[in-house]
C-alpha cells in the first residue's frame, strides 16, 4: 500500500467513526453544533500523530508485557498537553467541550491505532496513518456538526440560514444517537455498494 | 437529603450513557443480550466506586499538595488501569465464581470512558469523599439501567425485519436515541 492510499483509507473505507464504530462518546458529545465537532476533531487528531509518531520510535524499546501502559502514559502526555493549550489559547472551546478533553485519552481510536499501527510500522508510515485517521475522525465529527445544526437550530458553522426555530431535539441528547445511527447506515450502503 | 437528590439526578436526569455520553463504547459493544449486560453492570459498578474512591484520595493527599494537579489526567488513567488490573487478580484468587462471571468485563473497563470521566467529574465538581462515592455508585446504576433496558430491546429486535444497511449499530444508535428521548422524561424532576 502507498502512503497517499495510507493516507486516505481513514476518511471513507476505514473511517474510524463511520465505519469502525470507535470513539463513539466525544462523537456524538461534542457534535452539537459544527464548530464544536472540528475542535474536537482537530484536537484528538493532534494527540494521534504525536502518539503515532512518538510510539513508532519507541516501538522496539518497549517491552512487549508492559506496552499497553507504555503507551497510554504517551498518549496521556499529548493529551495533558492538548488540554494545557486549550486552555490557554481557545477558553470558550475549552469551557464546551469541557470533560471531554481530558477524555480523548481513553479515546479507543487513539490506542487503537497505537496497538494496531504505530507499533509496528516506520516514523512516517505512522505520521500518515495517525494524520489520515485523525482527519477522517474529524471530518465525520464535521459532519455530524453540520446536520446535527443545520436540522436543530437552522444554522452552519453559526450562521443562520434558515428562519424559526429548527427542530430542537437534534441540539439535545436524543438527536445525537439518532442522527449518528442514520448516518452510519448511510455509510454501510455506500461502503457496500 | 441531600444525598436522595444525588442518587435521583445521577440515575434519571442526568444519566451517564443517555445524557451525558460517557461508556457509549461499552454500552453498544456488550448489549447484545441481558445476562452479559447485567455481568457488565456488575463489574462496572465495582470498578467505578473504588476508581472514584481511590482518585479522590489522591487527588486530595498527593496532587494538591506537591501543586502537581496538571498532572491529573496522567495519574488518573494509571490509577484506574491498575486498579483494574489489581480487582481481576485479586477477586481470581479470591472469588472463582465472582471471577468467571466478571473477569471477562475488567479488561474492558479501563478504556471505558465513563469510569475516568467520574472520577474527573467528581474533582470538578467539588464534592466530598462521601458525595463522590455516592455520585460514583448512583451513576454506575444508571449505566446498568441503560445498558440493561437495551439489552432487552436488542434481544426483541433479532427477531425483527430490519433493513440490511440499518443492521447492528444503526439500528441500535436509533433504538438508544428514542430510549434518550423516553429518559429526557426525567428532565426537571430534581
Amino acid at each position: 500500500m502507498n502512503q497517499m492510499q495510507n493516507f486516505t483509507k481513514g476518511f471513507l473505507k476505514e473511517n474510524p467513526i463511520l465505519v469502525l464504530v470507535l470513539g463513539t462518546c466525544p462523537t456524538l458529545a461534542t457534535t452539537s453544533s459544527t464548530m464544536n465537532g472540528l475542535g474536537m476533531g482537530f484536537a484528538t487528531t493532534f494527540v494521534l500523530i504525536g502518539s503515532n509518531v512518538v510510539i513508532s520510535m519507541m516501538k522496539n524499546i518497549i517491552p512487549d508485557k508492559v506496552r499497553i501502559p507504555a503507551f497510554i502514559v504517551v498518549i496521556a502526555t499529548f493529551v495533558t498537553i492538548v488540554d494545557l493549550v486549550m486552555q490557554a489559547y481557545v477558553p470558550s472551546l475549552y469551557e464546551t467541550l469541557g470533560i471531554f478533553i481530558p477524555l480523548i485519552v481513553v479515546n479507543c481510536i487513539v490506542l487503537g491505532r497505537a496497538e494496531a499501527y504505530a507499533s509496528k510500522n516506520t516514523v512516517w508510515s505512522s505520521f500518515v496513518d495517525g494524520a489520515g485517521m485523525g482527519l477522517g475522525f474529524t471530518g465525520a465529527l464535521g459532519v455530524l456538526g453540520a446536520i446535527r445544526e443545520i436540522l436543530g437550530s437552522g444554522a452552519i458553522a453559526g450562521f443562520k440560514f434558515i428562519e424559526g426555530d429548527g427542530i430542537l431535539v437534534f441540539i439535545l441528547a436524543p438527536g445525537a444517537f439518532i442522527a449518528l445511527g442514520y448516518l452510519i447506515a448511510i455509510v454501510n450502503r455506500i461502503n457496500k455498494a | 437529603m441531600e444525598y436522595i437528590l444525588l442518587i435521583i439526578s445521577a440515575i434519571f436526569v442526568n444519566n451517564v450513557v443517555l445524557a451525558q455520553f460517557l461508556g457509549v463504547c461499552p454500552f453498544l459493544g456488550v448489549s447484545n443480550k441481558v445476562s452479559t449486560a447485567i455481568g457488565m453492570s456488575g463489574a462496572v459498578t465495582f470498578v467505578m466506586v473504588l476508581a472514584t474512591m481511590v482518585t479522590y484520595l489522591i487527588h486530595v493527599y498527593v496532587l494538591i499538595p506537591l501543586g502537581i494537579t496538571f498532572m491529573q489526567t496522567i495519574t488518573f488513567i494509571l490509577v484506574i488501569a491498575a486498579l483494574v488490573q489489581m480487582v481481576e487478580i485479586i477477586l481470581k484468587k479470591i472469588s472463582q465464581p465472582l471471577y468467571q462471571s466478571l473477569g471477562i468485563f475488567l479488561p474492558l473497563i479501563t478504556t471505558n470512558c465513563a469510569v475516568l470521566g467520574v472520577a474527573i467529574l467528581v474533582i470538578k465538581k467539588d464534592y466530598n469523599l462521601g458525595e463522590g462515592i455516592v455520585y460514583g455508585a448512583a451513576t454506575a446504576i444508571g449505566f446498568g439501567l441503560a445498558l440493561v433496558i437495551l439489552a432487552g430491546i436488542r434481544e426483541q429486535l433479532e427477531l425483527a425485519d430490519v433493513p440490511s444497511g440499518m443492521k447492528g449499530v444503526p439500528i441500535s444508535l436509533v433504538t438508544a436515541g428514542i430510549l434518550a428521548l423516553a429518559f429526557m422524561g426525567f428532565a426537571g424532576l430534581v
